[in-house]
């Protein structure tokens, strides 16, 4: 699996006509036992599925995923534990590896590019890895085909946005804290921040917006390839709930 | 990794370090989720315009003047110069406002935040001593202080937690991770990140992404290049060794930056050796630590072999933190400074001593300096020590108590 498969995985999700899902899971959580399954679970439901590598201090996420996180490494995951596992679980979607970076810089970057090509993982999304930081990891990866997807910001300048819509490999991840009330529709600012990062990105744009319901997808979706589901759930998965129910209902049109 | 060694110490010397991208060698930088690099950007533009602007340095040097009361004393310290054999100076920076090294720091970034239009003023703070010295500049400045602070400090602290509120600042207790200042520190990013354009993170110590390892430096070199002329005026020439204590370390590099090109000045700085050297027992970061990234910048930290952080162990809650500033980093490897631990224990007995014989009450933090200084002239009788007093000892009486010390 290579950064294209996100790019193909998305460009034409298994929900003809709707936009892609991307679903991020925390690795090991809430169990050690049920994640194999989990992931396959949520794999057959979605277009591309991160990965979360638990790290002790994560800085860029809310109570909903530093919670899961510290949870999952009372349980002991690591990279290891995650790159193992991978090789013995078969998937229906792309897989990438959303982490903070020094997990992996103790992991050793050569190391982990070798281990991700063996075992089919896609890509990777590091939360504090900015682009100047990133050359370093880049080489690395892409003489094995995986791909760095960046984030973009509504702070972020659009000349800049573009620079890393060029360097993102497999989609291009649009981030915004602002809010999406019931109202229905988008705020003009983030519809056209997104329509600006589609003209500048030669890759497909995913959109995470603290999506929790159908009603947030469809608002976002004319905006949109695909949308990133985080938070809403890992409460699901903690709460013990049947992720494929949550997320098939996600993407149900009323 | 490639590791600086001693020929890379001319270019920090000749004040080439950090280079264009933050570095020092292959430690620092800038490791920002992209919410914020426009932010960091702006505050790089803002504190370099302002630091090179004469009016402000004036601005800024009355403040220091008047109302830091600086200069700090060079006090010589006759009794434990006798009881240690050696010739010993204390860099008062105990005597500052606020008591502590800290208000440096605090005031001259609250400066920059107000003269870049700022408003909301997000700080951390471990022992308090940051905080404190937060909240005083944001009110003397007229902003907005919003100051996190772990829980486990917030009860240790308490002293400091109610002055921090006299100045009119709001303390909120961080209950998550290890509930201490690397929590609070978590916590203020997070705070940033969601509000990057409206907030100013007013950084207490030379960690974190690019420019604060810089911006945090320049603010604390005060300290030795006062230091640095008081001793050539009072003690006949240079010290032999400067030694200072070192949590993120910004004290420490406030005293040593400005000796570095002083070949024949030994720099020494203390870690908080806690109750032992496994992991989880202490917060000696270069003593004991690996390279790695935390916070936003590349340095060494207190982690196991899978890259995850260890909680830390220190009596001083201003010295538990899991990682330190890149330029001490460098430093270390190249040599030019040398790290050492001193015990809970070891620091609290030369706390009493310093007490008993000079009548000083050094911070907890501070003591571990003492203690430091006390075993290396020990070992190289008869020299001239300098030690960084970074901070008096008046917020520690609780814990002094509870550790059957002065009850």
């Amino acid at each position: 699996m290579t950064a294209q498969s996100m790019t193909d995985a998305i460009r034409s999700p298994k929900r003809a006509g709707r936009p892609a899902l991307v679903s991020y899971i925390t690795a090991g959580y809430p169990t050690l036992d049920g994640f194999a399954a989990q992931l396959q679970a949520v794999c057959d439901v979605s277009d591309v599925v991160e990965v979360g590598i638990p790290f002790s201090d994560p800085m860029a996420d809310g109570p909903t995923i530093q919670l899961s996180s510290q949870k999952a490494l009372e349980n002991g995951v690591s990279v290891k534990w995650v790159l193992d596992l991978l090789e013995k679980t078969e998937r229906s979607a792309p897989v990438l590896l959303f982490g903070y970076l020094n997990p992996l810089l103790a992991f050793g970057f050569e190391a982990l590019a070798k281990r991700c090509a063996e075992v089919g993982v896609s890509g990777f999304i590091i939360p504090d890895l900015p682009f100047e930081e990133s050359d370093e990891f880049r080489a690395a990866i892409e003489p094995h085909g995986l791909g760095l997807v960046q984030l973009v910001t509504p702070v972020t300048p659009i000349e800049r946005a573009a620079t890393l819509a060029h360097a993102s490999g497999g989609f291009l991840y649009a981030v915004t804290r602002t809010g999406i009330t019931g109202s229905g529709t988008l705020p003009d600012s983030l519809a056209g921040y997104l329509a600006a990062l589609r003209e500048a990105s030669p890759v497909p744009v995913c959109a995470g917006f603290g999506i929790r319901t159908a009603e947030t997808v469809q608002v976002i979706e004319p905006h949109a390839d695909g949308v990133v589901v985080g938070s809403a759930l890992i409460e699901v998965l903690g709460r013990g709930d049947d992720p494929q129910v949550f997320l098939n209902g996600l993407m149900e049109t009323s | 990794m490639k590791l600086p060694g001693p020929n890379d110490v001319a270019a920090l010397a000749a004040g080439q370090l950090p280079d264009a991208r933050g570095r020092f060698g292959p430690f620092g930088g800038r490791y920002i989720p992209e919410t914020l690099v426009a932010a960091i950007e702006r505050l790089e533009a803002g504190a370099r315009a302002a630091l090179a602007d004469p009016s402000f340095q004036a601005e800024l040097g009355a403040e220091l003047r008047s109302w830091v009361g600086r200069p700090t004393p060079l006090s010589h310290a006759p009794r434990l110069s006798e009881a240690w054999g050696a010739d010993v100076w204390l860099k008062r920076e105990d005597l500052a406002h606020t008591g502590a090294h800290k208000i440096n720091n605090a005031l001259g970034q609250a400066m920059i935040a107000k003269r870049m239009g700022a408003t909301r003023i997000v700080a951390e703070t471990g022992a308090g001593q940051h905080g404190v010295a937060s909240a005083a500049a944001c009110a003397r400045l007229g902003l907005h202080c919003i100051v996190y602070m772990g829980a486990v400090d917030v009860e240790r602290q308490a002293p400091n937690v109610r002055r921090m509120k006299l100045f009119g600042a709001e303390v909120i207790p961080v209950t998550g991770g290890d509930a201490t200042l690397r929590a609070a520190i978590d916590e203020a990013l997070r705070d940033w990140v969601s509000d990057p354009a409206g907030t100013f993170y007013l950084l207490g110590s030379a960690v974190g992404p690019h420019p604060y390892p810089w911006l945090v430096r320049e603010l604390q070199a005060v300290i030795g290049l006062e230091a640095r002329g008081q001793m050539l005026e009072m003690a006949g020439g240079l010290p032999d060794v400067a030694i200072a204590c070192v949590g993120g370390g910004s004290n420490a590099i406030g005293l040593f930056h400005p000796f570095v090109g002083d070949e024949s000045v030994e720099l020494l700085g203390i870690e908080a050796g806690g109750s032992g050297n496994g992991l989880g027992e202490h917060a000696a970061t270069l003593a004991y630590g690996t390279p790695g990234v935390l916070h936003g910048t590349m340095s060494y930290l207190i982690q196991n072999t899978d890259g995850q952080v260890i909680e830390t162990h220190s009596v001083s809650a201003g010295l538990d933190y899991p990682g330190v500033g890149p330029e001490h980093a460098f430093l270390h490897a190249t040599g030019r400074a040398t790290y050492l631990a001193a015990t809970d224990a070891e620091a609290l007995d030369a706390l009493q001593e310093v007490c008993r014989l000079e009548g000083i009450l050094p911070a907890i933090e501070t003591a571990h300096a003492f203690h430091g200084a006390r075993r290396w002239a020990a070992e190289n009788p008869g020299k001239r020590i300098l030690i960084g007093c970074s901070g008096r000892g008046d917020k520690d009486l609780d814990i002094l108590a509870k550790q059957g010390v002065a009850s």
